[in-house]
Formats: C-alpha cells, sequence, structure tokens
C-alpha cells in the first residue's frame, strides 16, 4: 500500500474498540429500526405459516419466484467474505488487512438470511426441511433421497456456514483477549472465558497464521461447490430450456463474487461513514477493490454472453421464445435494461476512473447498483424461465409479488444490516493483530530521492 | 511413598514497545542462566516475524488434523449416502441403485466439512487453548509491550527476577502459582 498512518498498537486498540468498549449514538436508534423492519417480516412469515403459500403471488406455473430468487441473491453476497478473505490471504495482499473480518462476517449473516430465504419460508413447512438431509424415518423405512439437488444444496450450503462461522471464531481469539484486557468486571470474564485464555506466546501466533492459510485453502473449494451447487438446483432440471445450461456453475460462481465483492465495498464505505476508520480503511483499500472489481465484472459480463451466445446458438424455438420474453416482453423488458445497466454499464465504467475508485460516496452508489443489477439478474433468470408457457401445462398463470414476500425480502436485508452492526458492538470488525502485524512489517525506504513506503514479509 | 509435589512459580518481566532487542537479550541472558526453554515464554500483542527475538521456531503437527477429519468426513459421506440409498432403493429401469454423481457430491461436501471441523480442533489443541490458568501476564501486552514470563520452582524464580530486570524490564511482577 502507498498510503498508510503509522498507529502504534495502544492507538489501534483505541481506534478500532472505541465503539465496542461505548456505544455510538446513532447505534441503537438504527438497529431498534432494522429490528422494527425483520419483525415485520417475522410477521408476515408467521401470517405466511398460517395461511400456506397462497399468500404469495405465485401462480401456476411460476412456483418459485421472490424467495429462491432471494436465496441465490443471498447465497452470492456470502461469496465475499471467501473471496476476500481466503484468496487476498493466500496471496499475502497487504490491503486486505482491514477488510477480512468484515467480509468474513458478511459471509455468515448472508448465509443465514439465504437459509431464512430458501428452506425456512419456501418449503412452507420449515420445521421439517431437516428431514430431507438426514435418515430419520426408522418406523417406515423412508429416507431421503440423495439424488435429489435439494439434498446436495443443504449440505453444501451447511458445509460453508459451519466453516465460514468457525474462520470467523478462530481468527478473533486474538482480539478477544484484547477486549478482555481493556474491560472489567462481567465483560471482562465474559471475554476472557471466549478468548480460550488466549495470551500471545510466539506458539499461539505461528498456529493463527497457519489457522489462517490453511482454513483459507480448505473453505475455497467449498466455496467454490456451494455456488454450483445452488447453480444445479436449477441446471440439472431438464423441464425449464432456460435453466437447463452447462454454463451455470461458472456463470453463477463468477456472479456470485460480482456482488459479494461489490457488497464487501458497500461495507467498507459504511465502516468509515459510521465507525469513522479513515485511519485504517484509506483511499487506496478502495481503489484496490475498485481495480478488483473492474476485472471481477469484466469476467462476469463475458460469463452472461457466454450464457445466451449457448442459448441462442442452437436457434431452437423454446429458447428463442424464453429469450425474447426476458428482452421484449412486459413487464421485463424493463428489469432485463435496469438489470444490464445497474450490474454491468453504469458502475465498470465508471471504475475505470482514479478518481471514483477513490471516492467514497461513488463507490457506494456504484457498489449498491451492482446489487440492485445482480438481485434482478436472479429474478430474470427464475421467473421468466418457468413462466414461458409450454404446451404441456394447463395453467399460463402470471407473477406479482404480495406484500408479503416483499416483506420477508425486506426483512432479510434487515437482518443482515442488524447483524453486521450488533456484531460491531460486541467485536471488532476490523481484525486488531492483522493491522498490528502490518504495522509492525510496515517501512519505509529511499529509492533515489524519493521515500516509498514498503512492507516487510516472512 | 509419594514424591514431594514441586510449586512453581511464575514471574514476568515488562519490556517497552520497541524494545525487540532488549527482549532478545533478556531472552539470551536467561537461556545462559541455565533457565530451559520450557521455562520461559516471550508474549507480545501482535504476531512478530519467526526468530525476531531468538526464540525456537514452534513445532507443531496441526497439517494432520485436516487429513484425518477428510477421512472422517469421506466415510460418514459414503456411509450416509449408500445407506439410504440401499435401505430404501428407488429403482429407475436399468439404472443401478447406487447413483455415483450425487453421492460424489455429498462425500466431497462431508470430506471438506471434516476436514474443517478437525482443522480447527487441531488449531485449538496444538495452541494450548483453552488455559484456564493465566500464570503471570499484564494487560498491557495487547498494548504493545512486550512480556518474559519465567515459570520455574520457588528456589529458582529470585535470580530469574534478577536476570529479567538486569536485562532492561521496565517492570518485573510475580504471577500466580502454578503447581
Amino acid at each position: 500500500m502507498q498510503e498508510h498512518i503509522d498507529l502504534d498498537q495502544k492507538q489501534v486498540n483505541e481506534t478500532l474498540l472505541k465503539d465496542v468498549v461505548g456505544t455510538p449514538r446513532w447505534w441503537l436508534p438504527a438497529v431498534g429500526f432494522l429490528g422494527m423492519v425483520f419483525l415485520a417480516g417475522v410477521g408476515a412469515f408467521g401470517y405466511l405459516l398460517n395461511k400456506g403459500v397462497g399468500v404469495w403471488g405465485q401462480n401456476r406455473p411460476v412456483f418459485w419466484a421472490f424467495d429462491m430468487t432471494n436465496f441465490v441473491f443471498w447465497i452470492g453476497i456470502s461469496h465475499a467474505g471467501i473471496m476476500i478473505s481466503a484468496i487476498l490471504r493466500l496471496t499475502q495482499a497487504e490491503w486486505r488487512r482491514p477488510v477480512t473480518r468484515a467480509a468474513e462476517v458478511l459471509t455468515v449473516f448472508s448465509l443465514t438470511a439465504a437459509l431464512m430465504a430458501a428452506p425456512l419460508t419456501h418449503t412452507g413447512r420449515p420445521w421439517r426441511s431437516w428431514l430431507w438431509i438426514f435418515p430419520y424415518d426408522f418406523e417406515r423405512g423412508v429416507w431421503p433421497n440423495v439424488r435429489s439437488a435439494f439434498v446436495w444444496d443443504p449440505s453444501a450450503v451447511m458445509t460453508y456456514l459451519t466453516a465460514s462461522t468457525l474462520f470467523v471464531i478462530i481468527a478473533l481469539l486474538p482480539d478477544l483477549a484484547v477486549i478482555r484486557d481493556r474491560t472489567t468486571g462481567m465483560r471482562q470474564k465474559i471475554y476472557g472465558f471466549l478468548c480460550l485464555g488466549w495470551r500471545g506466546t510466539p506458539r499461539q501466533w505461528k498456529l493463527q497464521a497457519v489457522a489462517g492459510i490453511l482454513l483459507s485453502a480448505l473453505v475455497l473449494p467449498v466455496f467454490v461447490s456451494v455456488h454450483s451447487i445452488v447453480s444445479w438446483d436449477f441446471a440439472v432440471q431438464i423441464g425449464v430450456e432456460g435453466w437447463h445450461s452447462t454454463i451455470f456453475a461458472p456463470y453463477f460462481i463468477i456472479g456470485a463474487i460480482h456482488s459479494g465483492v461489490s457488497a464487501v465495498a458497500t461495507v467498507m464505505v459504511l465502516m468509515v461513514w459510521l465507525f469513522k476508520w479513515d485511519k485504517v480503511l484509506r483511499p487506496d483499500h478502495f481503489d484496490a477493490i475498485g481495480r478488483l472489481l473492474i476485472i471481477v465484472a469484466t469476467v462476469w459480463f463475458f460469463a452472461f454472453f457466454l450464457e445466451w451466445v449457448f442459448a441462442l446458438y442452437t436457434l431452437e424455438k423454446p429458447e428463442l421464445v424464453l429469450r425474447e420474453l426476458q428482452v421484449f416482453k412486459m413487464p421485463y423488458m424493463p428489469l432485463f435494461l435496469t438489470f444490464l445497466v445497474t450490474a454491468f454499464f453504469f458502475p465498470v465504467p465508471l471504475w475505470l476512473f482514479k478518481n471514483v475508485r477513490r471516492s467514497l460516496f461513488w463507490m457506494f452508489v456504484t457498489t449498491i447498483s451492482v446489487n440492485i443489477g445482480m438481485w434482478l439478474e436472479r429474478f430474470l433468470i427464475i421467473v421468466p424461465g418457468i413462466i414461458r408457457r409450454q404446451p404441456t401445462e394447463f395453467n399460463w398463470g402470471s407473477y406479482h409479488p404480495s406484500i408479503i414476500e416483499i416483506l420477508i425480502l425486506t426483512a432479510t436485508f434487515a437482518w443482515v444490516a442488524m447483524g453486521m452492526l450488533v456484531f460491531a458492538k460486541v467485536f471488532p470488525l476490523v481484525p486488531l493483530f492483522d493491522i498490528k502485524e502490518g504495522m509492525v512489517g510496515r517501512h519505509v525506504i529511499k529509492i533515489g530521492r524519493k521515500i516509498v513506503p514498503a512492507s516487510i514479509r516472512e | 511413598m509419594m514424591p514431594k509435589m514441586q510449586f512453581k512459580r511464575s514471574v514476568i518481566g515488562l519490556f517497552q514497545p520497541g524494545s525487540e532487542d532488549t527482549v532478545a537479550d533478556s531472552m539470551d541472558a536467561l537461556k545462559a542462566g541455565g533457565y530451559t526453554e520450557h521455562e520461559y515464554e516471550l508474549l507480545t500483542g501482535t504476531p512478530y516475524p519467526e526468530g525476531t527475538f531468538g526464540e525456537a521456531e514452534p513445532k507443531h503437527s496441526l497439517f494432520r488434523y485436516p487429513l484425518i477429519g477428510a477421512a472422517c468426513g469421506f466415510i460418514i459421506g459414503l456411509i450416509l449416502t449408500s445407506g439410504t440409498q440401499l435401505a430404501y432403493p428407488l429403482i429407475t429401469g436399468g439404472k443401478p441403485v447406487l447413483s455415483i454423481p450425487p453421492m460424489a457430491i455429498i462425500m466431497y461436501e462431508g470430506t471438506m466439512l471434516g476436514a474443517i471441523l478437525f482443522t480447527v480442533l487441531g488449531i485449538i489443541i496444538e495452541s494450548r487453548l483453552p488455559r484456564l490458568f493465566m500464570g503471570a501476564y499484564d494487560t498491557r501486552i495487547t498494548e504493545g509491550w512486550i512480556g518474559v514470563t519465567v515459570t520455574t520452582t520457588e528456589d529458582r524464580i529470585g535470580k530469574a527476577e534478577e536476570i529479567l530486570r538486569k536485562s532492561g524490564a521496565r517492570e518485573v511482577k510475580r504471577g500466580w502459582e502454578k503447581s
């Protein structure tokens, strides 16, 4: 990194723990508001359980709509953590340091939001969801069907959620010890218990460093498998032409990275705006993630282009009808145009400018724009895909989201935002030890007449 | 006859932030004073490059854990998928009862989950956590101060204190007793 502000370890603690030890004034009203939005969603969910899925706007043949769109969207956002944390950790990218934990925590909360969206609401009887996965009926000998994509899906998502949560917990241990040393009374006892008696011996630091690399290497293959398997929920079905595509797995993965990395950039901006962490999150960090986004967005657009080429190349009538529906028919045409503009044509040209990449406001606007587009992308894959009229169907209903679906969708966003804020109040959202390690290894070197910062690594 | 229980005591020498060289000298002095590597320990609030203080490289066997976990996860995945299909066969004309592609997916996830769970377990065990007994410790360590603790028998603790003071520790204090 070319720009940094030198802080000693005490200053790092004071800067990054001020909102854990104290409480910012805006925190309680913000969490209260998000909590109310979330509770409205919980109320809608209760109504759904009581009345059944008929309260949704779904009409045959549209059996999947907002719930599955939300599921795929939040699984996509969850890819933020591993993309930023694991890949940048493995490549020893210096700019990862202030960002990794926020990305990992975003992963955990967005995965729980995905689970809320699909198994909890989509199944209609969520209390029986787990019975898909585990053998349970010893009396009648009825077992889950492992050939169903809906058995693969929970196995992948639960593995990813378990791995991501443990990743966060392990990396938190040294920072919990810092809070233990800064608090008193019951809080000190709780943090002391949570940090497992961390002392900071060379052995513990060595294991912490190895753990970061080893867990990154282990979570990466899971990260690839999760969105591949989510894409197979669609792609292994032969009845819906728009979904039955071999490119779906890589297309979904790169789409997830696009929306996930954008969400991390949004969170980074909010970290500076809300917590005033501008001493550790410098314009250089935004510049770096902006450059990464240009590459990711371009690869995603290429995959999107290929998906269309594969679909249209055969000139089969069902595919042509589906694509016509997606692009030229109402109400999907404006949604399709909005998707293209917000996911690619608005943000990517702007990211080419250094001033935009280094501007908090523009990074916020462009990354929010990407996620509006990426939500629409999933909606446009799911709903027009199944609404297309097929010769063997006799119910040709349309789809309009009901207020219940909109409330549940809003609740998932409130849940993730509230979760991040509550986490930031209880635990440090920026890894203290990672920042301190960066400060220890930081140095300046003189090249000719210029003094430039350098980072020393093992 | 029962052997007499040997009580141990802890002492910590605190060094100011930025005094890495002094700490390295104090560790050398402890070594020269006859203290073994099992008796003294370094405490820091941040990871330093290995060998900064002349300490020995910590040995660990963390890399075994994911392999054991992966094997366990693979076996559980195999039993779960083949067992359910054999116990409740869904016979489709001309196709084997055991369908390999979906089995491979679930076995893969099981393998990875086993590897990750065992790795986390390994990190905790190899880090010697949880540590219920903190011994000599100071909260300034997480503010950048560097601590050198010596845990030894009652008769050798005084000499350790003296070495730490002489080698530049700004403060030396006793910790809890350890048996």
